[in-house]
């Protein structure tokens, strides 16, 4: 059987804030089985949209296998409110949920909110980078199996399941532990941008740390490439950099407003490749684009047994292939015969520049037992 | 009370998630994390043509002693993505979420409930609650502590500067340099289909009360007795003349508990099995060592109160409120336990009760109308104690007859969450 495509799609569709409109793409991407969707936001005021999130959780109970991508910013929210809010579209579409990582780099934006100026695109991500460190002990901060609704001692859960995560960086710290449950995937799947730019020697700092972060953190890359040569190489750097759990998606616009424009995108779906393990369709007119790819693109696919009829798991990480992690301090205490002297007192934040980091599991924090 | 028509009862769902009433040791008792004891929950309310449903908020896991409080039902999701979830499994109930004004920033909020209001029809709701401290702030990018009339000073330019962006989305720009923030931005989305999405206090001391007649469309209070109701609602709407209001434009309701029995004997035992399923052992042990300040590990339960005097501002419970003051709180449970002659947890049993309507159906309508109708409230938000079946009988047996005596809606005459609380909509500045 030949290699399967993992497929996804943008519904950004500015202009549009009510909910029939995105219910009606999202029913199209379920249609055609996609592994997710995205959507993408910030704070500036155009153009004209909805907190991505929150339209997301709006299509959670109306969808059964989609995933749902929506993007979310760390310059100026909260890491602890991003955290609980992933967490929560995880929990009410029963783990289908992503999150696409994003900064906001305009002076209109951090105007808006009025607490910091604007910072270079390398501090940016560096914060973002932060962010999803946060988010992802947050996650984890509750063992799966913390609550343990133990009558006879009169105890809910077991707080030794239950961890201060003690995050201290240069833009925030949090204490912890998350006040919402470990969400049902474990941890969302996190999706960064990245452009193969990005990853030439030549890069620009912003584009540099959008890298390591990437590298760091995404389960998922979305890759913008201008042909399939420069895909590859930049394919293989961040397998390189990432390690081979990384889902690589090439970034493509399509347009699909005839048949040959369709066909033409069959046969380049088709062949596949340059070192990615699927598309990310960004159509120009979602609901007519995404309605081609229901009804003629992913049957085309299927025939050539090259994508899926169904939903394989209920969860966006069985669409994707990805284990479910487990909580990293669940793996502290399976360790922990580990000498005290060995665990670092603080988990460090380092983003290691290079290697194939992304496998190893991250620093167990110190517990604090007080 | 006979020289006027007959006052519209308000009712509202509290979801019975994280809290100290919420009896999760119940075989009915069940997730209070899972989508579907919100959806549940939510789908209940609106079969009973309740007004609203309603999450409460908290930023950080309790501590006693240095620890994790580990007796309650603790783990909730983030209130406002439920909501939006919700949105898309009911088709009029109003959806309230408790969020912070000390931790988040005006713009934001203003585009996530603008969001929330699009995605319901104009059924957002947002309960403006202050309280914070350099406990839950340890969070937070903001970290620190904001006394309390510095919070209701942050919180009363927040709203006002919330509602600026609401009255110029559509592409207006605010420009708002106050005391507390300095900002200038525009809304990426049309004005809410409410204009405000509902905003309620939840808050009781005296600048709590002057936000709430100055900003508020309903208040979430805790006076649920009759009298103590009358009073607050009295004080409440006297307010509102200096702000230009009416006082039928700020809705007061109460959060009431009700147990119903088949008669007031059955309805009487079960409460008490309630009280008894909410006070363990150990959760008696809590409430102790939460007014004495000391502890009290080894104290058997089942006898007497604690001999030794209590240690006031000891810190002991952290992200709870107190109780008062300590050495107050200790001689009057004293005093109730030796002239009532009972243990320590019958006598928490006893002082912390909170059961308000305990009855048949018929007596519980009769006595929700009749606080109503004597204006100790404007309406009640139901706090169950189970999850998440804890309003079907409420609704199956106490709502009808409200209706029969039409005191309640049979069904919803408006879209809108303002719609069903006879708000109207606001204006265009
Ligand atoms: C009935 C009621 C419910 C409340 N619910 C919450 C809540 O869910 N989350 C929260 O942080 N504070 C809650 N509060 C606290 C209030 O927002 C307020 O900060 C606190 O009562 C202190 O203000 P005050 O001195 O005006 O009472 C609640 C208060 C009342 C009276």
């Amino acid at each position: 059987m030949p290699r399967q495509l993992h497929l996804s799609a943008a519904v950004d569709s500015p202009g549009h804030v009510d909910a029939g409109h995105f219910t009606a793409l999202a029913r199209l991407a379920e249609r055609a089985t996609l592994d997710f969707v995205t959507l993408d936001d910030s704070y500036a005021p155009e153009p004209r949209r909805l907190d991505a999130l929150a339209t997301f959780s709006r299509l959670a109970p109306v969808t059964r296998g989609l995933g749902l991508v929506p993007t979310v910013t760390t310059t100026h929210t909260e890491p602890f409110h991003t955290s609980i809010s992933v967490n929560t579209l995880d929990w009410v579409s029963g783990g289908r949920a992503g999150w696409l990582v994003g900064v906001s780099d305009t002076e209109a934006e951090a105007k808006a909110f009025g607490r910091k100026g604007t910072a270079p695109a390398d501090e940016l991500w560096a914060e973002a980078a932060d962010a999803a460190e946060v988010a992802a002990r947050l996650w984890d901060s509750w063992e799966d199996d913390a609550e343990i609704r133990d009558t006879a001692t009169g105890r809910f859960i077991d707080r030794d399941k239950l961890h201060y995560i003690d995050f201290e960086g240069t833009h925030f710290s949090v204490r912890g532990p998350s006040i919402t449950p470990r969400p049902p995937q474990g941890r969302p799947v996190v999706v960064v941008a990245v452009a193969a730019a990005d990853l030439a020697p030549d890069a620009a700092a912003g584009g540099r740390a959008r890298v390591t972060t990437a590298a760091r953190y995404a389960d998922v890359v979305l890759l913008d490439a201008p042909d399939r040569a420069t895909r590859l190489t930049a394919a293989t750097e961040l397998r390189l950099r990432a390690g081979e759990s990384l889902r690589i998606l090439a970034r493509i616009p399509v347009a699909l407003a005839d048949e040959a424009a369709t066909a033409a995108l069959i046969g380049e779906l088709a062949e596949g490749g340059g070192g990615v393990d699927g598309f990310h369709l960004v159509p120009a007119d979602p609901a007519r684009d995404l309605a081609a790819v229901a009804d003629r693109v992913v049957p085309a696919l299927r025939d050539l047994g090259l994508f899926r009829t169904s939903y394989g798991g209920p969860t966006l990480r069985d669409h994707l292939g990805l284990a479910r992690p487990a909580s990293r301090y669940a793996l502290a205490a399976t360790l922990s015969s580990t000498p005290a002297a060995q665990v670092p007192a603080q988990a460090p934040v380092q983003i290691p520049a290079a290697g194939n980091d992304a496998a190893a599991p991250a620093a167990a924090p110190a517990e604090v037992t007080r | 009370m006979t020289d006027r028509p007959l006052k519209q009862i308000h009712l509202a769902a509290h979801f019975p998630g994280v809290n100290n009433t919420t009896v999760w040791t119940d075989p009915a008792s069940g997730s209070q994390i899972d989508f579907a004891s919100f959806r549940h929950l939510a789908e209940t309310a609106e079969r009973g043509r309740f007004d609203f449903f309603f999450l409460a908020e908290g930023l950080r896991l309790r501590e006693v002693k240095g620890r994790i409080h580990d007796l309650d039902v603790v783990g909730r999701p983030e209130s406002i993505t439920v909501l939006n979830a919700l949105a898309a499994v009911t088709t009029r109930l109003g959806l309230a979420a408790t969020v912070n004004a000390t931790f988040n920033e005006p713009y934001e909020l203003a585009r996530r409930f603008a969001s929330l209001d699009h995605l319901s029809d104009g059924r957002a709701a947002w309960n403006v609650v202050t309280s914070s401290d350099a406990f839950t702030g340890e969070n937070f990018r903001r970290g620190g502590y904001l006394d309390r009339a510095d919070r209701y000073t942050r919180a009363a330019e927040f709203v006002q500067l919330v509602r600026e962006f609401w009255d110029a989305a559509d592409g207006g720009t605010v420009r708002h340099r106050g005391p507390q923030f300095d900002v200038e931005g525009t809304l990426s989305l049309p004005r809410p289909p409410q204009g405000h999405p509902v905003v309620i206090q939840a808050g009781d001391s005296d600048e709590g009360r002057e936000f709430a007649a100055a900003t508020a469309d309903v208040i979430f209070s805790r006076h649920h007795t009759l009298t103590a109701g009358q009073a607050f609602h009295a004080d409440v709407k006297r307010r509102l003349a200096a702000y230009g209001r009416k006082p039928d434009e700020l809705k007061i309701m109460p959060g009431v508990t009700y147990v119903l029995g088949d008669t007031q004997e059955e309805a009487v035992e079960r409460a008490a099995e309630i009280r008894r399923a909410q006070v363990s052992p150990a959760t008696t042990i809590g409430y102790l060592e939460q007014v004495w300040g000391v502890d009290l590990s080894g104290h058997d339960p089942d006898g007497p109160l604690p001999t030794v005097d209590p240690v006031p501002d000891s810190g002991i419970v952290k992200g709870r409120t107190t109780l008062g003051d300590p050495l107050e709180i200790a001689a009057k449970w004293r005093a109730v336990a030796e002239e009532k002659k009972l243990t320590s947890r019958e006598l928490v049993i006893e002082v912390t009760g909170r059961q308000s309507f305990i009855g048949t159906p018929e007596a519980v309508a009769d006595r929700i109308d009749t606080y109503v109708q004597s204006d100790a409230a404007d309406g009640f938000i139901l706090v169950p104690h189970l999850t998440p079946g804890g309003l079907d009988d409420f609704v199956d047996r106490v709502v009808p007859l409200l209706q029969e005596r039409g005191v309640f809606r049979t069904e919803y005459t408006g879209t809108t969450l303002r719609d069903h609380l006879g708000l109207p909509v606001p204006g265009r500045p």
